[in-house]
C-alpha cells in the first residue's frame, strides 16, 4: 500500500536564525527512514508523467521503487544512467516546475518529493564510497568540450559513457562553472560538485583548467589537433547593469562578481586572500535565483539589512519558491514593485543610498507578465552601502569573436539547429551560450541532446 | 603548475619573473595579459605580459609589489612554481591604420608594458620613440632593453636625479613644440593620473592616444564585470574588450575612484608584512 499522506515528508533544515550566519548547507537531507517513507508516496504510475517533466529524462518511478526496496546502489545507477550530476540536480533543479509539477499525487496533495529523493540517492552513493563507475572501452574518437559548467560536463559525461575520448577545456582554475562560482555553498556544497566531477573523471573525462578557448586555442586549432567535434558550453557572460546614474560608485557590483569572490575564491573563509565588500546594508536588484543567492550571501557576510528590490510583484518573481521562502525566513527584506532610478554616493565616491521609485502593474508584456509602470512622485532614498546588480547577463563575446563561421542572433547567442549544431560544421553548442541565462537543468538537457547529436554525427562521418 | 625559470629584482619594489607557460608563450601578443593565482588561498590577479620566448616556452612578468598577492609571488624563488596561470587574455594592442610615427610613454612599472609595445611596433617597421618616466634614479627599470627597440629613449625623473628633470608630459610637450616632431599616435601606460595627464595634452595637440588600463578584475574572461570602465559614455569591459582603449574617451576620474576600493587593504597587507619582518 502506498503512503497516502497528503504532504511530503518534511526535510530537516538548519534554523533560519542560525543558518543566516553560516555558509553550511541549509537543508540537511533525508535519513534512510524518511526517504523510504517518502518513496512510498509514489504511485509508480504506468504513464510516468514525471519523466516527461525532466529535461534529462531521469527514470523517476524506477529509482524511487529501488529506494522502497532499500537498493540504493541500483537507485543511483538508474539516475546516473541519464543524469551526470544527480547530487547537484537534487539540490538546485526547480522541481516544482518540472518533474514534481507533473506528479499525479500533486493533483490534490503535495507531489512526491522527487528532488529530495534524488539528492538522498546521490548522497548515499557518495557516503558509501562505492566505486561503481568504470571507464568504458575507448572508441578512439576525440571530442573537445569548451566550458566545464553544467552543459559541458553533462555532454562530456554522456559522450564518455559511449566510449569517446573527451577533453573539457575550462577557463577557471577549477571546473564546475556556475556550480562553483555562482551557486553558494549553503545551497550546493562545493565538495559535492567536485565529487560529481571526480565521477566524470572516473568515466575517463579529461579536464584541462586555465584554458580559455578562443585565446589559447581557437576552435579551428582544436579541430586541427584531432578533435572530431566540439561542444561549446561557454555559458552566459557579461553582467548587465541598469544604465542609471551612480552605477560606477564604489560599492556597486554585479552579482557575478559578488558571488564569485565568495564562492569560487572562498572570500568568506579566513585565510583566503580575495577581498569581499564588508557591508552593513545591501540592496540586491533583481528577482531571480541569482538575486536570492546574492542577498542570502550578503546576510551571511554580516550585513544588518539586506533588501531585494524587484520592479514587479512577488508573484512574477522568477526565483524558485523555495529560495524566496528561505530568503524571507532568514531575514531578507523584500521591496517589490520598486525600481532603483539612481544610486547616490558620499564624498569618497562610496555608495550611501539608492533612490527607488514605486511601481504598479500594467498590461502584460511580451513575456506574458504584467509590466511594471512607474508611479509618479513616489521616489524615496533607501540608505545602503552596497548595491548588487542581479538583472541578468549577455552572452560572452570571447568565442564568437574569435571563431569564423559561428553565427549569433541579435542578442549575441550562438545559433544552433535542432541537432544543437552551430552554423559551423562539427561544432555544437548548448546552455546559456545559446539560450541566454537560464537554469542548470536546462543547460544539462542541452548538453545531453548535443551529446546524442555528436554521437550520430561521428557515426555518420565514419561510416 | 607553472615553474619560475628566472627571477630578477629590477628595483626594490619591482621584480621580473620568467615563467614556464608554453601554451601562453605560443599565442601572447603585445598588450595582452595573464591572470595568476599563487596558491590555493590566493587571489586571481591580472598582469600584462612583458615578454615571451617561444623556444623556451616562457613568458616574462614584471610586477610591482603592492599587496598580498604580489608579495606572495615575490616570495617565490627560481625553481618554485605558481599554481595557476591563465591567458593570454584581452585584445592585443592595435594601432590606428595610419600610424607611422609613434611615441610610447611608460610611467614607472608601466614601462614593463611600454617595453613589449615598443618592441612590437619597431618590429612592424614603425618609427618609435619612448618616453620613460620614474620618480627617481634608483627605481629606473628596463633602460637597456627599451633602448634596443626604439629610435630614441627619453628618460625623465621627477626629482631630476637621472635623465631629464620633470614628468613624461613635460618631455612629450618639449618633443612636440620645441623639437617639432609630429607623432601621429601616442601610446601611454602607467599610473592612471599619468595617463590622464598625457591624454589631456595629446587632446590639445589632437594626437590619437591609446592607453592600457588595469582595473580590478576577478575572472578576466568577461564574467564578473569588476573591470568595467566608462569609455565614450558607455560601459566597456577591460578584460574582453580592452585592456587598451582610446585614451581621449576614457573616464579617468571614475577609474581612479573605482581602483581605490581595496587600497586600504593593500596598505594593511604591506604594514602587516613589515611588522612580521620586524
Amino acid at each position: 500500500m502506498p503512503n497516502m499522506s497528503k504532504t511530503k515528508v518534511p526535510i530537516p533544515e538548519q534554523e533560519p536564525k542560525v543558518r543566516a550566519k553560516n555558509f553550511e548547507e541549509v537543508t540537511l537531507g533525508y535519513t534512510i527512514e524518511m526517504a523510504i517513507e517518502e518513496a512510498n508516496r509514489c504511485l509508480n504510475c504506468k504513464n510516468k508523467p514525471c519523466v516527461s517533466g525532466c529535461p534529462v529524462g531521469v527514470r523517476i518511478p524506477e529509482f524511487i521503487q529501488k529506494i522502497t526496496e532499500q537498493d540504493f546502489a541500483s537507485a543511483y545507477e538508474i539516475i546516473h544512467s541519464t543524469n551526470a550530476l544527480p547530487a547537484v540536480c537534487g539540490r538546485v533543479c526547480p522541481q516544482e516546475r518540472q518533474c514534481e509539477s507533473k506528479c499525479v499525487r500533486g493533483k490534490n496533495a503535495e507531489p512526491v518529493a522527487i528532488g529530495r529523493l534524488e539528492r538522498f540517492t546521490a548522497d548515499m552513493h557518495v557516503n558509501q564510497h562505492e566505486d561503481i563507475i568504470k571507464k568504458p572501452v575507448s572508441n578512439h574518437h576525440k571530442i573537445a568540450v569548451v566550458g566545464g559548467g553544467p552543459s559541458g560536463l553533462t555532454c562530456a559525461g554522456d559522450l564518455a559513457k559511449l566510449g569517446y575520448e573527451v577533453t573539457v577545456f575550462e577557463a577557471f582554475h577549477v571546473a564546475g562553472g556556475v556550480l562553483m562560482y555562482g551557486i553558494p555553498e549553503f545551497r550546493l556544497p562545493k565538495k559535492i560538485v567536485q565529487q560529481e566531477i571526480e565521477n566524470l573523471k572516473s568515466l575517463g573525462v579529461n579536464i584541462m583548467t586555465n584554458m580559455v578557448v578562443g585565446k589559447v586555442f581557437s576552435i579551428d586549432e582544436l579541430m586541427q589537433q584531432g578533435y572530431e567535434a566540439v561542444f561549446i558550453g561557454s555559458g552566459a557572460g557579461l553582467p548587465r547593469f541598469m544604465g542609471i546614474e551612480g552605477e560606477s560608485l564604489v560599492g556597486v557590483c554585479s552579482a557575478n562578481e559578488y558571488l564569485t569572490r565568495i564562492n569560487l575564491m572562498k572570500g568568506y573563509q579566513d585565510g583566503y586572500d580575495t577581498p569581499v565588500l564588508k557591508s552593513k546594508a545591501v540592496a540586491v536588484v533583481g528577482g531571480g535565483n541569482v538575486a536570492m543567492d546574492g542577498a542570502r550571501s550578503a546576510l551571511r557576510m554580516g550585513a544588518e539589512h539586506v533588501y531585494i528590490i524587484y520592479r514587479r510583484s512577488e508573484y512574477e518573481m522568477p526565483a524558485r519558491q523555495e529560495e524566496i521562502h528561505h530568503a524571507k525566513q532568514e531575514g531578507v527584506e523584500f521591496l517589490t514593485l520598486q525600481n532603483p532610478v539612481k544610486i547616490l554616493g558620499d564624498e569618497n565616491n562610496r555608495v550611501c543610498a539608492v533612490v527607488c521609485q514605486k511601481m504598479e502593474l500594467g498590461e502584460p508584456d511580451a513575456s506574458g507578465r504584467r509590466s511594471p509602470v512607474p508611479v509618479e512622485n513616489s521616489e524615496y532614498e533607501l540608505p545602503v552601502d552596497t548595491v548588487i546588480m542581479a538583472i541578468g547577463t549577455s552572452p560572452n563575446p570571447l568565442i564568437r569573436t574569435t571563431t569564423e563561421g559561428l553565427e549569433t542572433n541579435q542578442r549575441g547567442c550562438l545559433i544552433v539547429d535542432e541537432t544543437m549544431m552551430t552554423t559551423k560544421k562539427g561544432v555544437y553548442a548548448g546552455g546559456d551560450a545559446v539560450t541566454g541565462a537560464a537554469t542548470v537543468i536546462l543547460a544539462m538537457g542541452a548538453g545531453k541532446s548535443a551529446a546524442k547529436s555528436i554521437h550520430a554525427y561521428i557515426m555518420q562521418k565514419n561510416l | 603548475m607553472f615553474q619560475i625559470l628566472k627571477k630578477k629584482e629590477l628595483n626594490p619594489s619591482v621584480t621580473l619573473m620568467e615563467i614556464y607557460a608554453p601554451y601562453i608563450a605560443r599565442k601572447v601578443q603585445a598588450g595582452q595579459f595573464v591572470i595568476f593565482r599563487v596558491d590555493e588561498q590566493g587571489e586571481r590577479v591580472p598582469l600584462t605580459v612583458a615578454d615571451c620566448n617561444q623556444e623556451k616556452g616562457s613568458i616574462t612578468l614584471i610586477f610591482q609589489i603592492v599587496g598580498r598577492s604580489t608579495m606572495k609571488l615575490n616570495a617565490l624563488q627560481e625553481g618554485d612554481a605558481i599554481l595557476d596561470l591563465v591567458g593570454p587574455l584581452g585584445m592585443p594592442t592595435e594601432l590606428p591604420e595610419h600610424a607611422k610615427n609613434i611615441c610610447v610613454i611608460g610611467g614607472g612599472v608601466g614601462c614593463a608594458i611600454a617595453y613589449p609595445q615598443a618592441k612590437a611596433f619597431s618590429k612592424a617597421g614603425l618609427h618609435v620613440d619612448v618616453i620613460a618616466g620614474f620618480r627617481s634614479k634608483n627605481i629606473v627599470i628596463l633602460e637597456e632593453e627599451i633602448k634596443k627597440h626604439c629610435s630614441e629613449l627619453i628618460l625623465c625623473t621627477d626629482d631630476g636625479s637621472y635623465g631629464m628633470k620633470g614628468f613624461v608630459t613635460n618631455a612629450l610637450e618639449t618633443r612636440i613644440t620645441q623639437n617639432h616632431i609630429k607623432y601621429d599616435t601616442v601610446v601611454a601606460i602607467g599610473p592612471i593620473l599619468m595617463m590622464k595627464s598625457v591624454c589631456e595634452l595629446t587632446k590639445k595637440y589632437q594626437i590619437p592616444t591609446i592607453v592600457s588600463l588595469d582595473p580590478i578584475m576577478v575572472d578576466g574572461t568577461g564574467m564578473c564585470g569588476g573591470c568595467r570602465v566608462t569609455v565614450g559614455g558607455k560601459i566597456r569591459y577591460a578584460c574582453v574588450e580592452g585592456p587598451d582603449f582610446d585614451g581621449h574617451q576614457v573616464d579617468f576620474d571614475e577609474l581612479i575612484k573605482r581602483n581605490g576600493i581595496f587600497k586600504e587593504r593593500e596598505a594593511e597587507c604591506r604594514m602587516m608584512t613589515l611588522a612580521d619582518k620586524l
